[in-house]
């Protein structure tokens, strides 16, 4: 017979719909609805809703929708609305930001005048949906981690998309909205700007993508491995330490010396997600607007290491006299 | 136990599946063996990725044929017999034969010496002819003045043409995005696959900025801080599908020339990248001065949609191989197409000089079986 001993259980909960705690105010109409679907429950909670949608996830998801069928339609155009293309091609469109010869001008539609249409909608959707989560957040009353940690994202999206071009007075410095495109144009960001992998701010967010993925294997695995002996009760963990923090801290104590708690793992797992696109918003936006050659910058800075040549020297031979052009 | 063993044939084959199915996926999957050669200096990753499987079937496509016998140097001049002769007239008559006979064998095999000819040889009522004697020139041409790309390997007409009429690698100016109505946004000449720059979303048409205008390439600044380069995102991605152009063309690597932590300094290049400088502005040449002013000649359905004539790019002579024919010299055996002035000309053809700056990878002569082609990676350190 299954048990419900632990909350990492196969084990079904089949109960009333749960709408939730008790606020001291509003949200009511949210409260309806909600339902139970089994797959769902085989990866999370198998409760479906209540959903809050509100004006600003309205709002936001009609912004996103404007944004998307724009982007969307542009692209299909691009293959002169042939359906069949426009799946086989769909990793490779995009819609275009401006030409660099347009600047900062409010460009015709045909040249990014779509694109900066796209953008202003992407952004406010993507704003709004950040208003909702902060505000969803306070009338749980809960703190507004989660809305700041997506803001963090939002920085690093804004800075791509408007602050950096705006600071470098072209809109054609953007990324394209695109699949292939936008791969492409960071492959050329790096190469204009002489190598991104010496731009010590790319270096650190990096070092804190990697590290999340570490730190989030390395809790998931510690709290699975202990929670036969109530580990997976982190909460209750970090006030009455029991058995299971004690053995998962000893563990991590044994293997490298140091242990985070209960309490600081998170903290330590938000600030390095958070860290990840903050110090690499810092890195897109000095590129082009200060530093011009990240690889230069290192070799000034005595980071780059020089290599044995094993070449004869070379000549510019545009820089030879009589040269061609 | 029973229940794991009912279960691990299902699980494999699911597995099977999977890596089956993601092989197919990725459309660039290559099927090993993929090795690397080393092409720099040791432990930073400078090296050529080289499948011997398709070096092989690319060895075999990049053979010479067999040369002409040697015309006797006496002779009656060719001027003598034939009428209407305006490239070839320094060559005696067996030299100018030669050269004839080595057009079929390299242009026209299949349709000989009508293609270009009427039954008055001296007629130049045929466009084919026209073309055939502004190409004659032209390899003379390079021969002789672009020395600096071609080194004294030289090239022939089998370089391009390879037994075709028309040579097979050859580009005309992309007509871009016709828009559906003036609503539609414009591509800037990219988001499609891009054929000449490995199947990424850049630019499908780098070749008419830079092989018939001029526009500058180089877009990295040479100081650190901001100061002196204001080159766009949009330029580099032209000159990033240009540069994939020439690996591809070249079937080599970004570091056959450069060093890809600083592609723009030249003092951290290989010497290929002042070869391949030159061989920019040869290619840049002879669209601007030989293609572009044979339009006319050709008839239209010769022509690109936007009216233009097939151009050359680097991939017309090099043909995936990192020396054309693997830097085999057949001019050598030709000097009917240096033309009179050059030192080639003078000597006994198979004395042709040694050019230092291109050390010969030489394979084995045509005639001998298909082994393991050389590679474009082999150091020679100084």
């Amino acid at each position: 017979m299954a048990e419900y001993q632990n909350i990492f259980t196969r084990v079904q909960i089949d109960a009333p719909i749960y709408p939730g705690v008790p606020l001291p105010r509003g949200g009511v109409w949210a409260r309806k609805g909600g339902r139970f679907i089994h797959l769902f429950g085989r990866f999370g909670d198998a409760q479906i809703g209540p959903f809050y949608l509100g004006t600003t996830g309205l709002l936001s998801l009609i912004c996103g929708f404007i944004a998307f069928e724009i982007i969307g339609l542009n692209m299909w155009a691009s293959v002169h609305w042939n359906p069949v293309q426009f799946v086989r091609q769909l990793p490779w469109l995009a819609l275009e930001p401006p030409s660099p010869a347009n600047g900062l001008h409010i460009p015709t539609l045909q040249n990014g005048g779509w694109w900066l249409l796209a953008g202003m909608f992407l952004t406010s959707s993507v704003l709004l949906w950040w208003l909702r989560m902060y505000r969803r957040a306070r009338a749980l009353g809960m703190g507004t981690h989660v809305a700041w940690a997506f803001a963090a994202a939002i920085w690093l999206m804004l800075v791509l998309g408007i602050i950096r071009p705006v600071l470098m007075g072209s809109f054609g410095e953007a990324v394209p909205f695109g699949i292939f495109p936008h791969l492409d144009w960071v492959a050329s960001f790096s190469i204009r700007y002489g190598n991104l992998f010496y731009n010590p701010f790319h270096c650190l967010s990096i070092a804190f993508l990697y590290g999340s993925t570490l730190l989030f294997a390395m809790h998931a695995g510690t709290i699975l491995a202990v929670s036969r002996l109530g580990g997976d009760r982190e909460l209750e963990q970090i006030l009455d330490r029991g058995t299971a923090a004690e053995r998962a801290a000893l563990f991590w104590r044994w293997t490298m010396g140091f242990n985070a708690t209960m309490e600081s793992i998170h903290r330590w797992a938000w600030w390095f997600a958070v860290l990840c696109p903050l110090t690499g918003g810092i890195g897109i936006l000095l590129t082009g607007t200060v530093v011009d050659n990240w690889y230069l910058w290192a070799v000034k800075h005595h980071v780059a290491p020089i290599y044995p040549y094993v070449f004869p020297p070379v000549i510019d031979p545009a820089t030879l006299p009589g040269a061609m052009k | 136990m029973n229940h794991s063993s009912a279960v691990w044939p299902a699980r494999a084959m699911a597995s099977t599946l999977l890596i089956a199915g993601f092989a197919l996926l990725s459309g660039c999957w290559e099927r090993p063996p993929v090795n690397t050669v080393q092409s720099g200096i040791r432990g930073i990753g400078s090296q050529q990725v080289i499948n011997p499987r398709l070096d092989a079937v690319k060895y075999a496509k990049n053979q010479i044929p067999e040369p002409i016998p040697p015309a006797d140097a006496d002779g009656p001049p060719a001027t003598l017999i034939y009428q209407n002769l305006q490239v070839l007239k320094d060559l005696n008559i067996g030299q100018f034969t030669r050269v004839m006979q080595s057009n079929v064998q390299w242009v026209a095999p299949e349709q000989a010496c009508n293609y270009c000819h009427e039954d008055n040889m001296a007629s130049d009522a045929k466009y084919t002819k026209r073309v055939a004697r502004r190409m004659l020139e032209m390899v003379r041409h390079i021969n002789k003045d672009w020395r600096s790309h071609v080194g004294a390997t030289g090239v022939t007409c089998w370089t391009c043409h390879r037994g075709r009429p028309v040579p097979e690698y050859r580009w005309y100016i992309d007509p871009g995005q016709s828009a559906e109505s003036g609503l539609i946004a414009g591509n800037a000449g990219k988001n499609k696959p891009s054929t000449v720059a490995g199947y990424s979303a850049l630019p499908n048409d780098p070749f008419t900025p830079y092989l018939l205008g001029s526009e500058n390439i180089r877009v990295q600044a040479t100081q650190a801080l901001r100061g002196t380069d204001f080159s766009s995102i949009k330029q580099t991605e032209r000159t990033y599908a240009f540069m994939i152009s020439i690996a591809q063309a070249l079937g080599v690597n970004c570091n056959y020339c450069h060093a890809t932590r600083a592609l723009e300094l030249w003092d951290q290049s290989t010497p290929r990248r002042a070869t391949a400088w030159y061989g920019i502005r040869m290619v840049r040449d002879l669209n601007n001065n030989v293609m572009v002013p044979l339009t006319s000649t050709f008839p239209e359905h010769r022509l690109g949609v936007l009216g233009d004539v097939a151009k050359i790019a680097c991939i017309t002579c090099h043909q995936g191989v990192f020396k054309p024919l693997y830097g085999v010299s057949m001019a050598k055996n030709y000097p009917e197409l240096y033309g009179g002035d050059h030192p080639v000309w003078e000597t006994h053809p198979a004395e042709a000089p040694a050019d230092a700056s291109t050390p010969p990878a030489a394979p084995p002569p045509s005639s001998a079986p298909v082994q393991t082609p050389p590679t474009a990676a082999l150091v020679s350190p100084h």
